[in-house]
């Protein structure tokens, strides 16, 4: 049984975050993100969860203290963004290197400077090589279902990883939308009881964590964890499938949106998806061949799904909402790279938009689906970046 | 209070077997603390030389559980552990009657510099842990920098004795004095010279349900520069000339623990330790009578404080 509530983007994480009960969490607060931990606060202020908080003086503090936890045997959680996880950056690595499964929420926003509060992507996308599964969530009921799959994700025995829940600093984190709730007992009963393995406390057999790790061994710690994160695709798929049993609602580690006989396409994430879904919609009344993309796991990489969603279309652009300095955008590197592994040669060029919380409209998308078709026609004339609704 | 013949016979936590230098007195003073509790524990160590030491994979030296995360976070990682240890206990998912011991070890550095943030919010936030500082006065497993512990005209491969230097030209932070100010149920000073001292020491913090400080200092023979066998020596001396006083702070109340009969002039101890050796020359008896007018003025405070 599901119930219908309005709740914002932060509100939602910190529901799921109520019904999964986790042990320990530890917060740090950061603007978008601290009305989730209010919210969460208030729960444990009220006896709704047993939940231990741990109000740290820092963001690498609410990292360290949730590696310790988890290293202790407890299920624990944490959120933050921007310079938040910057700060906390060492820890990040440090939680996946150890195998820890903690769910994060990243409420997204762009990383200083200058200093700026709202939405881009530029703090989670830096951290794409930490070693953390990454989901993007389009809308507040995917950041909702998102970090209760999470949970889930991370525990999983081939997996054994953090995870790192993203929803759009503001554009989702504040805003009210309708979400369906599942029963405190079914959602209880799909993450189960967590059973780890290798804690601290156990203390009839002591375990050391951390420990120096030099040229005979690091390098093949570092190998299982790239086997983990691999695995992580295929748990991802499982855990989306036994999910939307569940709910109804349909996950893949892509969403393919009017794809099927597609010859444009934008390749999106986060809630700029919900846009393009949009705009594909009124073009496709005028008889516009377009659709879109939604790349909802962006860690592990999915090349294979993205290929097979890209083979047919005759040209595509990928929206960034960040910056790779002298690159471009991060998705558009890995994507390009994925249809080299398949020799798929498709004229594709990047757009970076939206940085700093600049609003995308649907007028924006859809000269960017005009552009594409030039480019179907002429191929991709030299320029491969382009920065949208900026001034230059 | 056990006899020393007693804490003998207790097994060791840390096996033999470890990479620790000859006469490394951090070591001893890691050992002693461990001796001295009755509880199992769980360990986390900052990034140094007791990290490095004890924990090189696939070996390692503890025979307890042990953690080590990073450099400047040994406080805030405990503190999450002993966190999971409550709630687990209270869910019954670890036995009731379970007791265990969490201790931080942390050098200077981890502690007085780059972790006095994660150091200071775990003391506030109240968590039931020992912090333990083996304070061996600079940067010993980088090779010897200075830190905001090191000594007043001592050397220091990044404050080095030159034609136009002394040496470090700052006292040492008073990192006892702010972890005091914190107001903790306890908060000591001791040295592995004074074995009951520090075991005292311990099982009184450990018997605290709260969070516990202690500070130790911990002579390194490669960094102060002296023979392995002297360390226990030198951080008697530390004692007997005030320039390292015994003293503890229990809910406020400050009490000197150990009062040396005849305070010694503190040339003794700086005599016998190479980082000083620039020091002994007629051309720096100003360096050496500042250190000596520094160390009455805060023994002079101590004993002010103590009466109160």
């Amino acid at each position: 049984m599901s119930t219908i509530i309005g709740l914002t983007g932060n509100e939602a994480v910190a529901e799921a975050m109520r019904q999964i009960n986790p042990d320990v969490v530890a917060a740090y607060p950061i603007t978008p993100q601290t009305e989730l931990m209010h919210k969460f606060a208030d729960f444990v202020a009220n006896g709704k969860v047993d939940t231990e908080m741990i109000l740290v003086e820092s963001e690498h503090s609410a990292m360290s203290a949730s590696v310790g936890a988890a290293a202790g045997g407890a299920r624990a959680m944490t959120a933050t963004c921007a310079n938040g996880l910057a700060l906390m950056w060492e820890i990040v690595y440090i939680a996946a290197s150890l195998r820890l499964p903690i769910v994060m929420a990243v409420v997204n926003r762009a990383l200083s400077g200058p200093i700026n509060i709202h939405n881009d992507h530029s703090d989670s996308m830096g951290c794409r090589d930490s070693g953390w599964i990454q989901i993007y969530s389009e809308n507040s009921q995917e950041a909702y279902d998102n970090t209760i799959m999470a949970v889930k994700i991370a525990e999983n025995k081939d997996v054994l990883l953090p995870v790192m829940v993203t929803l759009d600093g503001f554009i989702l984190s504040h805003t009210l939308e309708r979400i369906e709730i599942l029963d405190d007992k079914q959602v209880r009963e799909f993450i189960g009881e967590y059973i780890p393995q290798n804690h601290l406390l156990d203390i009839n057999h002591p375990v050391t964590i951390g420990p120096l790790d030099l040229q005979d061994y690091y390098f093949e710690h570092k190998r299982q964890e790239a086997e983990a994160i691999n695995n992580a695709l295929e748990v991802v798929e499982e855990v989306s499938f036994e999910y939307s049993r569940l709910t109804g609602r349909n996950y893949d580690v892509l969403e393919l949106y009017r794809m099927e006989d597609a010859e444009r396409a934008i390749v999106a994430l986060g809630s700029t998806a919900g846009t393009v879904k949009f705009t594909v919609d009124s073009l496709r009344e005028n008889g516009e061949k377009v659709g879109m993309i939604k790349l909802r796991l962006f860690r592990p990489f999915p090349y294979k799904e993205i290929y097979e969603a890209l083979k047919n279309v005759k040209s595509f652009a990928v929206l960034d909402k960040c910056i790779s300095f002298g690159y471009g955008g991060p998705v558009y590197g890995e994507i390009k790279s994925a249809l080299y592994n398949y020799q798929a040669f498709i004229p594709a060029v990047n757009y970076i938009y939206g940085l700093g919380g600049r609003d995308i409209k649907p007028t924006s998308i859809k000269k960017v689906f005009d552009e594409l078709k030039h480019i179907t026609k002429e191929g991709v004339n030299g320029k491969l970046i382009h920065y949208l609704d900026v001034r230059e | 209070m056990a006899t020393i013949k007693e804490l003998s016979k207790k097994k060791e936590i840390i096996s033999g077997g470890h990479r620790a230098c000859a006469g490394c007195i951090p070591m001893i003073a890691m050992r002693q603390v461990l001796r001295a509790a009755s509880n199992p524990v769980v360990v986390g160590c900052a990034t140094g030389c007791m990290e490095v030491v004890t924990t090189i994979y696939p070996y390692t030296a503890w025979r307890s559980s042990y953690i080590h995360n990073a450099f400047e976070n040994v406080a805030a990682t405990i503190s999450g552990v002993e966190t999971a240890y409550r709630i687990l206990k209270k869910k019954g998912k670890i036995p009731e009657d379970t007791k265990i011991d969490f201790i931080a070890f942390g050098g200077d550095g981890g502690t007085y510099d780059i972790g006095i943030q994660s150091l200071s919010g775990a003391m506030e936030r109240g968590h039931n842990m020992l912090y333990v500082c083996y304070n061996n006065e600079a940067y010993m497993n980088t090779g010897v920098q200075r830190s905001s512990a090191t000594p007043y005209g001592a050397f220091t491969n990044t404050a080095p004795s030159g034609s136009v230097s002394f040496g470090k030209k700052q006292f040492s932070k008073d990192l006892t004095g702010i972890m005091a100010a914190h107001r903790i149920p306890y908060v000591a000073q001791t040295s592995v010279s004074h074995w009951r001292d520090l075991v005292n020491k311990v099982q009184k913090a450990l018997s605290i349900d709260g969070p516990t400080f202690l500070n130790i200092l911990a002579p390194c023979q490669l960094g102060w520069r002296f023979p392995p066998e002297k360390g226990v020596e030198i951080a008697r001396l530390a004692v007997e000339t005030c320039f390292w006083p015994l003293y503890e702070v229990e809910n406020g109340k400050l009490r000197i623990t150990i009062k040396p009969k005849e305070k010694k002039p503190v040339l003794e101890y700086i005599k016998l330790q190479g980082r000083f050796r620039h020091l002994m020359k007629d051309s720096a008896k100003d360096v050496v009578d500042k250190i000596q007018k520094e160390i009455d003025l805060r023994w002079e405070e101590l004993l002010e404080k103590s009466k109160v």
